[in-house]
């Protein structure tokens, strides 16, 4: 735009203000959930800058603000991938068939606790969690219950694991293996994201230094064996459920992508061969707009660094995809029927800001894990957006919006400016070891929890029109007999395998950690004569040692 | 400052079992902090006996549970018994997270824990709670 148009803008402009000025306003802070101030209006003046060509392109092309494919969701709409995982195997598997049944097109298994951190059911640390928050894996027997008349060479998964990931991604494969699969079908993701682990979601096993080699091992492994598995899913989804704002999801998740790939390329691999597979993870929060601008400043911001900063020519190193999920911390215990307008709409802000897989959380996750009448009502939201609204039909539509593009530009460069203090601090392990992040996230937490109980942001059931009726809904219940059942199987299987050729296999396991083969292989063996999660991790942890946390709030 | 005769009213804010969700335990934490309690993190992954340990070691009034992996039930009877076999009988019991309404009746009527807070609790609503038992 010209400047004799933009500087009659201006002036116009000036004098809507003074006359808006002597309205009356709501008494709130006009803020985004994060703290943002938001303007009361945005004109041409916020976009002087933008250049459509240079920040903006078209679909499919750099720097692929306005999406990573070139007809979007007008080819196919995006993977509905209900994150799922309860009791045990038998369990689980009878809830992904129905899933599948009722039109889902991808599964996402949720682990329990002890397999999160590398227990076996039968560990005494694992007293009361078996099967509680997600499905308990033990060992291959498990994995193959699991997926159980699941073809999966037609069905791609994800896993959220990241301390064992390793571990469970070769039960995954050896069952592809069992079930006549070659590994070049198979299809999937694992989180694998172990940065933001020390960071946000506290889930770890292993020292920085030794989890990162399991993972470029990863990198490797599958660039040779497994092209269509994603290796990592960097997750920004924890970070921001931990407290973080949009800008801090946004920067600490890309700051932990560019760690990994600086992580690749000094373990000696080109960062083409591994770039393509990295995979990205987002919160979707309920402050519309703000989250649409986050998608797209990250796509952007991925796409120049790749390019400029780490030389990736490959265009599927320069494209981030991602998958979306709606924030479990915006839902309510009060009147939980809210939160199915909650999570439409931040679906509905995932979809805009243009993700390749979409989780919509159920109701009742803030009191339980799902039931199947309130996981079925999210998955409907998901397919009312998609086949309903309208919004899958064009790319990008709030593109060119005076607000969004200002916003967008506005999270990239908080973004930046938070690699330059990552920097300062000597980049993303050593900010971690002095606790940066940490009470970066606990700060914003504690301001969000005081800008609650002020009434400065309104959570409608809660600090507003608070009616404190009785919650009345139908929770699903885990039988504590799961546990009984899941460790009395582990006990059979570990009479009835080859109890020789596991003790041989974790040996060798043990000597290639202390060496710096490719681990992989190895673990492979291990799972395959049925060598448990458990017994895996402890010899890996005799090698590796554990990582500790200096509590701090 | 709050005080019991002489001494500030020391509470251990404590996440037992495997779940690495510490976010509300932080925030409650620093709350309790700012209206003028003595507060101890015990951090995260805790065994039932270390929770203990650092109550007995701390000589704390009240112990603040945070528990979001469904372990609950299994975990604050363990803690209690733990806590009463170390002489602490007396200790204010206080559990958050994800608990469902019926088990946290049951943790009360046991006599497990004294109070259960909810999600979306205020902070004030809590820091009051622990106020007026001292």
């Amino acid at each position: 735009m010209d400047k004799d148009k933009l500087d009659r803008i201006a002036e116009k402009k000036k004098r809507w203000q003074e006359e808006a000025a002597t309205a009356r306003e709501r008494s709130e802070p006009f803020m985004t959930v994060s703290g943002r101030p938001v303007g009361a209006l945005y004109t041409p003046l916020d976009n002087a800058d933008l250049d459509y060509e240079k920040d903006l392109g078209f679909p499919g092309s750099y720097p692929y603000t306005r999406g990573v494919q070139d007809n979007m969701y007008r080819g196919r709409v995006w993977t509905m991938r209900q994150f799922s995982g309860f009791g045990d195997a038998y369990d689980s598997n009878n809830r992904y068939r129905y899933l599948l049944e009722q039109g889902q097109t991808g599964l996402s298994v949720a682990f329990d606790m002890p397999t999160i951190m590398g227990y076996d059911s039968d560990s005494e640390r694992s007293l009361g969690e078996v099967g509680r928050c997600g499905v308990a894996i033990d060992s291959l027997e498990d994995m193959e219950i699991l997926f159980d008349q699941i073809p999966l060479d037609r069905v791609t998964t994800s896993m959220t694991i990241n301390g064992p990931a390793a571990i469970l991604w070769c039960m995954y494969l050896a069952n592809a293996e069992k079930q006549g699969v070659s590994l070049d079908k198979v299809g999937g993701t694992i989180q694998n994201d172990i940065l933001k682990e020390y960071i946000a979601q506290k889930s770890w096993i292993f020292p920085p230094e030794p989890s990162m080699r399991l993972i470029t091992d990863i990198f490797s492994f599958a660039a040779d064996h497994v092209p269509r598995w994603n290796t990592i899913s960097i997750s920004g989804y924890h970070i921001r459920e931990a407290g973080s704002t949009a800008a801090q999801e946004l920067a600490f998740t890309l700051a932990d992508g560019f760690a990994y790939v600086e992580a690749g390329i000094q373990a000696g691999l080109n960062v083409d061969r591994f770039a393509p597979r990295l995979s990205f993870f987002f919160n979707a929060h309920i402050d519309f707009f703000e989250e649409i601008c986050k998608y797209r400043a990250a796509r952007r911001i991925w796409a120049r660094r790749m390019k400029e900063k780490y030389g990736a020519t490959d265009e599927r190193s320069l494209k981030m995809r991602f998958h979306t999920q709606t924030a479990g911390c915006s839902l309510t215990a009060q009147e939980p029927e809210n939160n199915i307008v909650r999570t439409a709409l931040e679906a509905l802000s995932a979809v805009l800001g243009g993700t390749q897989s979409l989780h919509t959380n159920s109701m009742d996750e803030v009191l339980a894990l799902p039931s199947e009448k309130a996981v079925k009502i999210a998955l409907r939201t998901q397919q009312v957006i998609a086949y309903e609204s309208g919004a899958a039909n064009t790319i990008d539509p709030l593109a060119g919006s005076y607000f969004v593009e200002a916003l967008t530009d506005q999270l990239e460069a908080e973004a930046e400016a938070y690699f330059r203090r990552i920097d300062e601090l000597g980049g993303v392990l050593p900010a971690i070891d002095q606790g940066f992040f940490q009470q970066e996230i606990a700060d914003a937490a504690y301001d969000y929890q005081r800008a609650v109980d002020r009434e400065d942001l309104v959570v409608v059931g809660v600090n507003r029109y608070n009616t404190s009726e009785k919650v009345q809904i139908d929770l699903l219940k885990i039988d504590p007999a799961v546990e009984e059942k899941q460790v009395r199987r582990l006990k059979k299987l570990k009479e009835s395998r080859d109890n020789d050729a596991v003790a041989r296999s974790l040996a060798a396991l043990k000597k290639s950690a202390a060496g710096s083969d490719n681990l992989i292989p190895k673990i492979m063996d291990a799972v395959r004569v049925y060598a448990t999660e458990g017994e895996i991790v402890a010899a890996l942890k005799e090698i590796f040692g554990e990582y500790r946390e200096k509590p701090l709030f | 400052m709050i005080q019991i005769s002489s001494k500030k009213v020391r509470i251990l804010v404590a996440k037992p079992g495997l779940d690495g969700h510490d976010r509300g335990a932080r925030v409650v934490a620093r709350g309790l902090r700012d209206a003028g309690f003595e507060v101890i993190y015990t951090g995260l992954h805790q065994t039932p006996e270390q929770v203990a340990e650092t109550a007995l070691q701390e000589d704390v009034d009240v112990v603040g549970l945070s528990i979001l992996s469904g372990a609950h039930m299994t975990l604050v009877p363990r803690i209690k018994k733990m806590l009463a076999d170390n002489g602490m009988n007396d200790v204010l019991m206080v559990v958050g997270g994800i608990i469902p309404e019926e088990d946290a009746e049951e943790l009360i009527k046991c006599g497990n824990a004294d109070k259960v807070f909810n999600p979306g609790e205020p902070l004030e609503t809590i820091t009051g709670y622990i106020k007026s038992k001292f």
